[in-house]
């Protein structure tokens, strides 16, 4: 969908590259994020595509057409671009500002209406919002605007610069979230510059790691990057911690998780009994139906007809079936029994132990 | 030295006077209305010189800057043998005082739309031309605007003086008035002038803040 072949460019007084005869292949429907330290041209890269800047030499296609072909305002009409300064305009309301690339391509104005109410429902705004300016909205609204704005006119591609960089931390992990969610049902193209490596392993369904001066140093699915890293560069690049980091990539729901040491509100304590035993411990899970109710230490159950007499012990923490492995492991550390405990909305799913998490990043 | 005789202000004078006084002010006005349109258009072409090519902005102001330091009586002097008592004399010359003004505002305006909205409207497709009119106008408004208010205050000034090249306004009412020695005339000349001034200039401030409404939606309760 977009190709950057032997691209390269130097800015006048520059010494060296910017970008230096760079070649990328971006599918259509793929998310790829560019990552790497600063001065490692991936802006530069990210605004060649939509001829923000021209490049020095090479060629980039988008579409099957090479980018020069078309006059620069018709080919940015076809493409999304989300910045970090967002660059919302002040003096337009948050529904004149969706309707940007629309009113620019001429829809009529009922068309227009009727798709910005379909993007506020689609990043989650509110609809009493759209006749307010963008100083009214906190920076986090702002950038959904932002995501709104670029989505309008339904552009194949999208083109985002650290879009979530100057959010606060929890906005950003949920911003980043809601836009995976937007991507797995809308597939556009997108290029996604970041200098988090995190941020680019959550997001991207490939990575592009880049050193100074645009040298492409390995392109491959975070997976293959982080369990081989191509050199030196890139092992740095993604820290210490790459191990954990693939972890963060496994989701609970992908596994198959033991049913762990359970019994039922209804059951007696001999049967919690030969659960322990089975599983050579001194505590057991216990499930009131589906739902989690707690778990009991065996000498709770002395003298009770049915572990349901006893009012169960909760767990500290439990963990979505949709999280990663990550989080379950820091959910697991948090815990006093070495297990992490998985539910989903309906209620109890399995356990994960320390043992299975050691099993999976070995694999 | 004024007529003893005289109250410092004679009320009669004025209420016989009505008529004349309107007509001053119709005078004034197109006067004044006259130059800031003229600076305007004047100050626009020579700002979106400047912009487009950043070099010529130093000379354009430098322009600017000395007919602005020119003493207006002396200008007027120097141009009546070229144009004659005229208005265009007079345009002239109250012309040259606003462009400096204008430039600077309209310039500085234009340079202080951020960076990421002329950025953003250009990647969503925006022609320079419709960049130009839709987003950075619009959005430098308030600042053009502050500086019409000060050119229009220091235009309704400098028109009192056009009366030595042979035009009306209330500089009429103040030299003639100097010239008979009575205090009444330069007195309501001047009032009118300073009030004319002020009425223009909260005009040009609701007009400012008309024409801005996002710059005031920060105040609304939320």
């Amino acid at each position: 969908m977009i190709r950057l072949d032997n691209v390269s460019k130097t800015f006048p007084g520059g010494a060296s590259p910017a970008v230096g005869d760079l070649s990328l292949d971006v599918d259509r429907g793929e998310f790829v994020t560019l990552v790497g330290p600063s001065g490692c041209g991936k802006t530069t890269t990210l605004k060649m595509i939509n001829r923000i800047i021209e490049p020095t030499s090479g060629e980039i296609w988008v579409d099957g057409v090479a980018a020069t072909e078309t006059p620069a305002p018709r080919l940015r009409r076809s493409i999304g671009y989300v910045i970090q300064q967002i660059g919302l305009f002040p003096h337009r309301t948050i529904a004149q500002n969706i309707a940007t690339v629309p009113e620019l391509l001429g829809w009529d104005q009922a068309a227009t209406r009727n798709r910005v109410d379909e993007l506020v429902e689609l990043v989650g705004l509110d609809p009493g919002m759209l006749d307010r300016y963008p100083s009214e909205l906190s920076g986090g609204q702002q950038q959904r605007v932002g995501v709104a704005r670029a989505l309008a006119a339904d552009p194949p591609v999208l083109l985002m610069d650290e879009p979530f960089g100057a959010v606060d931390p929890i906005v950003r992990s949920r911003l980043q979230d809601e836009f995976l969610s937007l991507q797995a049902e809308l597939r556009k193209t997108v290029v996604f510059v970041t200098h988090d490596i995190d941020e680019a392993i959550r997001m991207g369904d490939r990575i592009a790691i880049l050193n100074i001066g645009g040298v492409l140093e390995q392109f491959d699915t975070p997976d293959a990057i982080l369990t081989n890293p191509a050199n030196e560069f890139v092992a740095d690049f993604l820290g210490e911690d790459r191990g954990i980091k693939r972890l963060s990539l496994i989701r609970l729901d992908s596994l198959e998780l033991p049913r762990g040491p359970v019994v039922d509100v209804s059951d007696g304590p001999e049967v919690a009994r030969s659960v322990m035993r089975e599983h050579d411990l001194t505590w057991v899970t216990v499930l009131d139906g589906r739902r989690l109710a707690g778990w009991v230490w065996e000498s709770d159950l002395e003298g009770v007809a049915l572990v349901g007499d006893v009012e169960p012990r909760q767990f500290r923490v439990t963990v979505n079936c949709r999280a990663s492995l990550r989080e379950a492991l820091d959910a697991i550390v948090n815990t006093r029994n070495n297990v992490g405990v998985i539910v989903d909305t309906d209620g109890y799913v399995g356990m994960l132990t320390l043992d299975l998490l050691t099993e999976e990043l070995a694999s | 030295m004024l007529a003893q005789t005289d109250p410092f202000i004679r009320w009669d004078w004025i209420a016989d006077h009505l008529d004349d006084m309107w007509q001053r002010t119709i005078e004034h006005s197109i006067l004044t209305f006259l130059a800031i349109g003229i600076g305007l258009v004047l100050a626009i072409g020579l700002s979106m010189l400047a912009l487009r090519y950043r070099r010529t902005y130093a000379p354009v102001t430098w322009v600017a800057g000395v007919l602005y330091t020119i003493p207006s009586i002396a200008l007027f002097a120097f141009l009546v043998p070229f144009t004659g008592l005229s208005l265009v004399t007079a345009e002239i010359g109250l012309v040259s005082y606003t462009l400096l003004i204008l430039i600077r505002n309209i310039v500085a305006g234009i340079d202080g739309v951020p960076a990421s909205v002329v950025e953003s409207a250009l990647a969503m497709g925006y022609t320079r031309r419709r960049l130009f009119w839709k987003v950075q106008v619009p959005l430098a408004l308030p600042v053009i605007l502050a500086g019409v208010r000060i050119a229009a205050v220091t235009i309704v000034g400098l028109v009192t003086v056009t009366t030595f090249v042979g035009q009306g306004g209330y500089g009429a009412i103040i030299l003639q008035g100097l010239r008979r020695l009575f205090a009444t005339e330069i007195i309501v000349g001047t009032v009118l002038a300073i009030l004319f001034a002020a009425i223009l200039d909260m005009l040009l401030l609701l007009l400012q803040r008309r024409l801005a409404p996002w710059l005031r939606a920060r105040e609304r309760p939320t």
